[in-house]
C-alpha cells in the first residue's frame, strides 16, 4: 500500500506541475497578447458629434442653425414601477400609446441603465413642466441635443437643402456616418458644403464594463466644429421673392448680381419646410409632397426646364447680328404668318406687325421678324451663340441637381431621331419653341452676360468659414465674351423699348420711377401644339384650358436700365392666356422683385448687422 | 508532529489526549489558505464585504464546529456509523433528484429547514468513508477476488448516476477519481481497473447520448474556445484574459479590470482563482498552489502515521478528493480540463463545500489523534 500511495503521490506531483506550467505559459510566455486582450475589453472609443456649421446670408442672418432640442428619457433601473412613472408623466405631457409599447419594449431589450427615449422634441413649457417634477418621477430625466433648424421655413429651403438621418449609400467608413444621431446635408447647400459644414469627430476614451456601461472618462479629443458658409442669397429679398412668387400657382424667380454672378435670390414656389425631414419624414407628409401636381420638392430654378419661347429671342438676335443675317437696317416684313415650303409659321399677333427693323423687332417681340432673322442665321450659329449665353449645358452652379436643358443642333437631331434637321425646325427655334429647354437660372444668366458682355457664372457659396469661397469666378475675372458692344447696346435697346416705349409688349409692367427703370423681354411658351381646328375657330378661353396645358408665362429683366446690375428671371407654370402671358402674369413679378431689389441694392451696400433685422 | 507519549497506545484516549493531538498547525493552514478566500471575494465585490466575503466568514467559523467534532468523535463510531452516513447521504441525493431546485443550469441544491444543501458535496467524504470501511472489513486475500469488486463499484456508480442525472459532471468525475484511488490503495488488481476502463469506454457512446446539450456544448467549447467567444466560450476566454495579463506580479489588489468590469463570469465561485491569478500574478498563484501542496503533504502523512487500515484508506482518500477539488478546478480555468463545474476549496463562495471539506480535515485530524487505535474486522475496539 505504501509503494501505491507513493505512486499516487507522484501522480498528483506530477499534475500539479502540468498546472503550474500551464500558468507559465499564460502568465510568462503569452502575457503580452492577453495584455492587449484586457486593454481591447475594457477601453472602448465614443465619438463626439461635432456641431454642424452655420448657414448665413450675406448679410449675416442665420438661415441654417442648430437648436436645443429636449427629450425626455427613462432609466429603467432607476424605477420600481415603469407603468406607473410613465402615467404620472402622462399627466405633465402627452405620451401616446405607441411611444408607451415602445418604451416598455425598449426597456426590456436593453440593459437597463441605458436610457430609453420617450418622446423627442419637447417644448420649453413641456420641458419646463417636466423639469419641476423631476423629483416626484424616478428615472426621469432631460436630455439636451442639437437639432438643425431653419428659421426660414421653406423660404429658401431648395437653396437651403435638408439634413436627414445617413443612407446605407452614404456610408463610406467614417465612423461618425455610423453613429444613430448623425445628420447628413441631402441637398442643396447642406449637401453640396456638407463637407465644411460637418466639422470633424472629437473622441472619448471610455472604460466600459462587460455590459457596456461607461465606469469613467480617460482620455478626451475634441474634435473641430463645423465651419459656417456664408451664401451670396439676400434673404430679405428671398422671403420678399418667395412671398411674390406665392400669389400664383407654380413660379420661379432668379435674381443675380450681373456684375458678380452672385445668386442673390432663387425661389422655386410651392416650397416645403425642411424641418419635415429632420426629424423624419412621416409616410402622409412624402405622399403629400411627392404627389402634388405642382412639384414642390423640385427646384424649379435650376432644375425646371421650360421652352425659353420669346425670351430666347435677345439670343437670336446677337447671332443674327455677329453673322451678318441681319443689320440694326435690315426691314423684315411681318404679314401675320411666314410660308416656308408647305408649311405655314404664324405670328402672336393674327394680324401681323408690318415692316420692322430689329429695335422693333424685339420690342413687339415679333414672331415672323425671328423666324425670317433665323433662317437667314442658320442653326449653327443660332445654337453656338446659344451656348455661349449658357444655354444648353449646366452653368456649375456651387449647388446640386442644376440641369442643362437643350439646344438643339443637326447632329443631336439625327443621333435622336435618325432624321435630317428641316429648315423648319431652325424657325421654330428662332423663337425659343420646338426643342430648346432651359432653367430660369439659365435665362437670368443670359441676362447678365447680355447687359456685362462677360461669362458670367452664377454662384452662391461666398465664404466656407474663413475662407473666401469662388476662386476665380469673383470679379473681375469672368472673362469677355468676345461680343461687340455696339450689336450688345441694340439687343438692349431693343429690350427697353419692351418695357419704356408705348406699345412694347411689358410697357405695361413697367417701372416709373425712372432711376429704376428695368428693360426685359416676355415669353410666352407653348405646351401644347394650337390645333388648326382652333386657329380657325378661335382659341378657347383661358379658364376653359386645364391648368396642366396652359402655355407658360415668362419674363427676364435686367435694371436699372441705365447701369445694369441685378437680372431676374421668373416663370410662371402654365401662367399664360394667349400670347400676353409673359408681360401680363410674369413681368408684374419680375417688376416688383427688381423694385426691391434696388431698393435693398445687395450688390453694393456693405453688410451691416442691422439689416439682419429686417430680414425677419 | 505533536509527540504524543508511548504508553499512549496502550490505555483508551481521554478528552484531553484528543484536544492535545489536535493538529494547530494544520487548522492554521487552512486558516491562511481561507483567509486568501475572504480577500479574494472581498475584491470580487469591488472591495466591499458584502454580499460575499463576511457570509464566507461566518460560515469557515461555523464550520469549525463539525471540523472539532469530527476530530474528538471516537474513530470506531466514525467506522461503524460509516454505511449509515453513506446511506443518508445518497438518500439526500435521491432527494435532489426528486425535490431539489436548479441553479446554473444544474439541479444541486435542496432545502433542509432554512439552509440549502447541496448534498453531491456532501456525498464526496462519505463514500470515502463507506470504501474505507468496506476494505478494513476485508482480508487481504479477499481483496483480490473479483467477487468482492461488485459491492465497492456499486457504491461509487451508484451516486454518481445521480449527480451526472442532475447534471454535476464535476462531481461525477471527483467521486469516480476518488472511489477508484481508494480501490487502488486498497490492493484491488490493475487488471480489474483495466476491465473497468474497458467498459467504461464501451458505455461511453450510451453515456455521451444522455448527456445534456449544455454538457456537449462545453466539451466542444472545451476543444476550441474560440469558435464561440460570446457564448459559451467566453467564460473559458475570458478567464485566459485575465490570467494572460496578470503576468508576473499581477495588476494589484483591487486592481484587476477583467475581474472590476464585469468580464469574468461566476467570478465569485468557479472561477475565483482567476481574481487572484490576475491581481498577484504568477507569483500570487504559486504561492496558493504551494499551501495547498503542503496541505495535501500533512494529509498524505497523517494517513501513513495512521496504524489501522481504516484511518489510512481514509486519509488517503480524503487527501485525493481535496487535490480533485483543487486539481480539476485550476486546470478548468486556465484551460486543460473542460468546465465541469468544481470549486476551489475553502476559497469558492459555497457553504456546503466550506463545511464538507472542513468536516475533512476534522477527519484528518481524528485520523491523526486516533493513529494508535486498533479497530477490529468487525468495529471493535483493540488495544495494541
Amino acid at each position: 500500500m505504501t509503494r501505491r500511495a507513493a505512486l499516487l503521490a507522484g501522480g498528483q506531483a506530477l499534475l500539479c506541475a502540468g498546472v503550474v506550467g500551464r500558468l507559465y505559459q499564460l502568465q510568462i510566455l503569452d502575457r503580452d497578447r492577453y495584455t492587449v486582450l484586457a486593454e481591447e475589453n475594457r477601453i472602448s472609443l465614443r465619438l463626439l458629434v461635432p456641431p454642424r456649421g452655420r448657414i448665413i446670408d450675406r448679410f449675416n442672418a442665420v438661415l441654417a442653425d442648430n437648436h436645443q432640442s429636449y427629450r425626455v428619457v427613462l432609466v429603467p433601473e432607476q424605477t420600481s414601477d415603469i407603468p406607473a412613472t410613465l402615467d404620472a408623466l402622462g399627466t405633465l405631457i402627452e405620451i401616446a400609446d405607441a411611444d408607451r409599447r415602445r418604451v416598455m419594449r425598449d426597456a426590456r431589450r436593453h440593459h437597463p441603465f441605458i436610457p430609453v427615449s420617450i418622446r423627442a422634441n419637447l417644448t420649453w413649457e413641456e420641458m419646463a413642466k417636466i423639469e419641476v417634477a423631476v423629483p416626484e418621477l424616478p428615472g426621469v430625466s432631460i436630455e439636451q441635443g442639437l437639432q438643425r433648424f431653419y428659421p426660414y421655413a421653406s423660404s429658401a429651403a431648395h437653396v437651403l437643402g435638408y439634413v436627414a438621418a445617413v443612407s446605407d449609400k452614404e456610408l463610406n467608413g467614417d465612423p461618425l456616418l455610423e453613429l444613430p444621431d448623425f445628420r447628413i446635408g441631402k441637398s442643396g447647400i447642406e449637401k453640396s458644403e456638407d463637407l465644411v459644414l460637418r466639422g470633424t469627430a472629437g473622441t472619448s476614451q471610455v472604460e466600459v464594463n462587460a455590459y457596456g456601461r461607461v465606469v469613467r472618462e480617460i482620455g478626451r479629443a475634441e474634435g473641430t466644429p463645423g465651419q459656417d458658409v456664408v451664401v451670396s442669397l439676400d434673404m430679405a429679398l428671398q422671403s420678399y421673392a418667395i412671398k411674390r412668387c406665392a400669389e400664383e400657382i407654380a413660379v420661379s424667380c432668379v435674381v443675380l448680381d450681373a456684375v458678380t454672378g452672385e445668386v442673390l435670390a432663387l425661389a422655386s414656389s410651392p416650397s416645403y419646410d425642411p424641418m419635415l425631414f429632420t426629424n423624419g419624414l412621416t409616410p402622409a407628409n412624402w405622399q403629400e409632397l411627392s404627389t402634388d401636381p405642382r412639384n414642390p420638392l423640385q427646384d424649379k430654378a435650376t432644375a425646371g426646364l421650360y421652352p425659353p419661347g420669346s425670351t430666347f429671342k435677345p439670343v437670336v438676335a446677337m447671332a443674327a447680328l455677329e453673322s451678318g443675317a441681319v443689320t440694326p437696317d435690315t426691314v423684315i416684313n411681318c404679314p401675320g404668318y411666314l410660308e416656308l415650303g408647305d408649311a405655314t409659321f404664324h405670328c402672336w399677333r393674327h394680324g401681323g406687325h408690318g415692316p420692322m427693323r430689329l429695335h422693333d423687332g424685339i420690342k413687339n417681340s415679333c414672331d415672323v421678324y425671328f423666324y425670317e432673322a433665323a433662317r437667314r442665321t442658320g442653326i449653327d450659329h443660332i445654337g453656338t451663340m446659344a451656348r455661349r449665353f449658357g444655354f444648353g449645358s449646366p452653368l456649375g452652379l456651387d449647388m446640386p441637381g442644376e440641369r442643362g436643358g437643350l439646344i438643339p443642333t443637326r447632329a443631336w437631331k439625327l443621333a435622336t431621331t435618325g432624321q435630317p434637321w428641316q429648315q423648319g425646325e431652325t424657325l421654330i427655334t428662332g423663337i425659343g419653341q420646338g426643342s430648346v429647354l432651359a432653367t430660369p437660372l439659365q435665362i437670368a444668366t443670359m441676362a447678365a452676360r447680355l447687359v456685362t458682355g462677360c461669362e458670367v457664372v452664377p454662384h452662391l457659396v461666398r465664404q466656407q468659414g474663413l475662407m473666401p469661397a469662388g476662386g476665380d469666378r469673383t470679379p473681375p475675372n469672368f472673362p469677355s465674351m468676345g461680343l461687340s458692344h455696339g450689336q450688345l447696346a441694340l439687343v438692349m435697346d431693343g429690350m427697353n423699348a419692351v418695357c419704356n416705349e408705348p406699345g412694347g409688349t411689358a410697357y405695361a409692367a413697367r417701372i416709373t420711377d425712372p432711376s429704376m427703370a428695368m428693360a426685359g423681354k416676355s415669353g410666352t411658351s407653348q405646351v401644347r401644339r394650337i390645333s388648326e381646328y382652333e386657329r380657325e375657330h378661335g382659341l378657347r378661353k383661358e379658364d376653359e384650358i386645364p391648368w396642366k396645358e396652359r402655355d407658360h408665362a415668362l419674363f427676364v429683366a435686367f435694371a436699372p436700365v441705365g447701369a445694369p446690375r441685378y437680372v431676374c428671371a421668373v416663370v410662371v407654370e402654365h401662367g399664360g392666356a394667349e400670347a400676353a402671358g409673359g408681360s401680363a402674369v410674369a413681368a408684374p413679378i419680375v417688376r416688383d422683385v427688381l423694385i426691391e431689389a434696388q431698393k435693398r441694392d445687395p450688390g453694393r451696400r456693405v453688410p451691416n448687422p442691422e439689416t439682419v433685422a429686417q430680414a425677419d | 508532529m505533536t509527540s504524543v507519549s508511548p504508553d499512549l497506545g496502550h490505555r483508551e484516549l481521554t478528552f484531553a489526549d484528543k484536544v492535545r493531538g489536535v493538529r494547530w498547525d494544520l487548522i492554521a493552514l487552512v486558516t491562511a489558505i481561507s483567509c486568501v478566500g475572504f480577500a479574494t471575494l472581498y475584491s470580487a465585490a469591488n472591495g466591499n464585504l458584502q454580499p460575499w466575503s463576511q457570509k464566507q466568514m461566518m460560515r469557515f467559523a461555523f464550520a469549525f464546529i463539525p471540523m472539532i467534532a469530527a476530530a474528538l468523535i471516537d474513530i470506531r463510531h466514525w467506522f461503524r456509523f460509516a454505511y449509515w452516513i453513506y446511506a443518508v447521504a445518497l438518500a439526500l441525493v435521491i432527494a435532489v433528484d426528486l425535490h431539489g431546485f436548479v441553479g446554473l443550469g444544474a439541479q444541486r441544491w435542496i432545502h433542509v429547514g432554512v439552509i440549502q444543501l447541496q448534498p453531491s458535496e456532501i456525498m464526496k467524504p462519505a463514500l470515502v468513508l463507506a470504501l474505507a470501511h468496506y476494505y478494513h472489513t476485508l482480508s487481504s486475500e479477499d481483496v483480490g477476488r473479483v467477487s468482492k469488486v461488485f459491492l465497492p463499484a456499486a457504491l461509487i456508480l451508484v451516486p454518481v448516476a445521480l449527480v451526472l442525472k442532475q447534471p454535476d459532471l464535476g462531481t461525477a468525475v471527483m467521486l469516480v477519481m476518488t472511489g477508484g484511488v481508494v480501490l487502488y490503495l486498497a490492493g484491488v488488481r490493475l487488471w480489474m481497473f483495466a476491465l473497468g476502463f474497458a467498459a467504461a469506454g464501451a458505455a461511453a457512446p450510451l453515456a455521451w447520448s444522455l448527456l445534456r446539450p449544455y454538457q456537449k456544448e462545453r466539451l466542444y467549447t472545451f476543444l476550441d474556445p474560440t469558435t464561440d467567444p460570446l457564448g459559451a466560450g467566453y467564460h473559458i476566454l475570458q478567464s485566459k484574459i485575465a490570467l494572460g495579463s496578470g503576468g508576473l506580479f499581477g495588476k494589484g489588489f483591487l486592481e484587476g479590470t477583467q475581474t472590476h468590469m464585469g468580464f469574468l463570469p461566476e467570478k465569485q465561485t468557479d472561477f475565483i482563482f482567476t481574481i487572484i491569478a490576475e491581481e498577484f500574478g504568477l507569483i500570487g498563484g504559486l504561492a496558493l498552489m504551494t499551501l495547498y501542496a503542503i496541505v495535501i503533504t500533512y494529509a498524505f502523512a497523517i494517513a501513513l502515521r495512521s496504524r489501522n487500515h481504516f484511518g489510512r484508506l481514509l486519509g488517503l482518500g480524503l487527501a485525493t478528493n481535496f487535490f480533485l477539488y483543487v486539481f480539476i478546478n485550476t486546470a478548468m480555468v486556465i484551460g486543460l480540463l473542460p468546465v465541469v463545474g468544481v470549486p476551489l476549496p475553502l476559497i469558492s463562495y459555497g457553504g456546503t463545500a466550506m463545511v464538507t471539506v472542513m468536516l475533512g480535515f476534522g477527519l484528518l485530524m481524528n485520523i491523526s489523534i486516533h493513529r494508535d487505535v486498533r479497530i477490529s474486522r468487525l468495529g471493535e475496539s483493540q488495544l495494541g
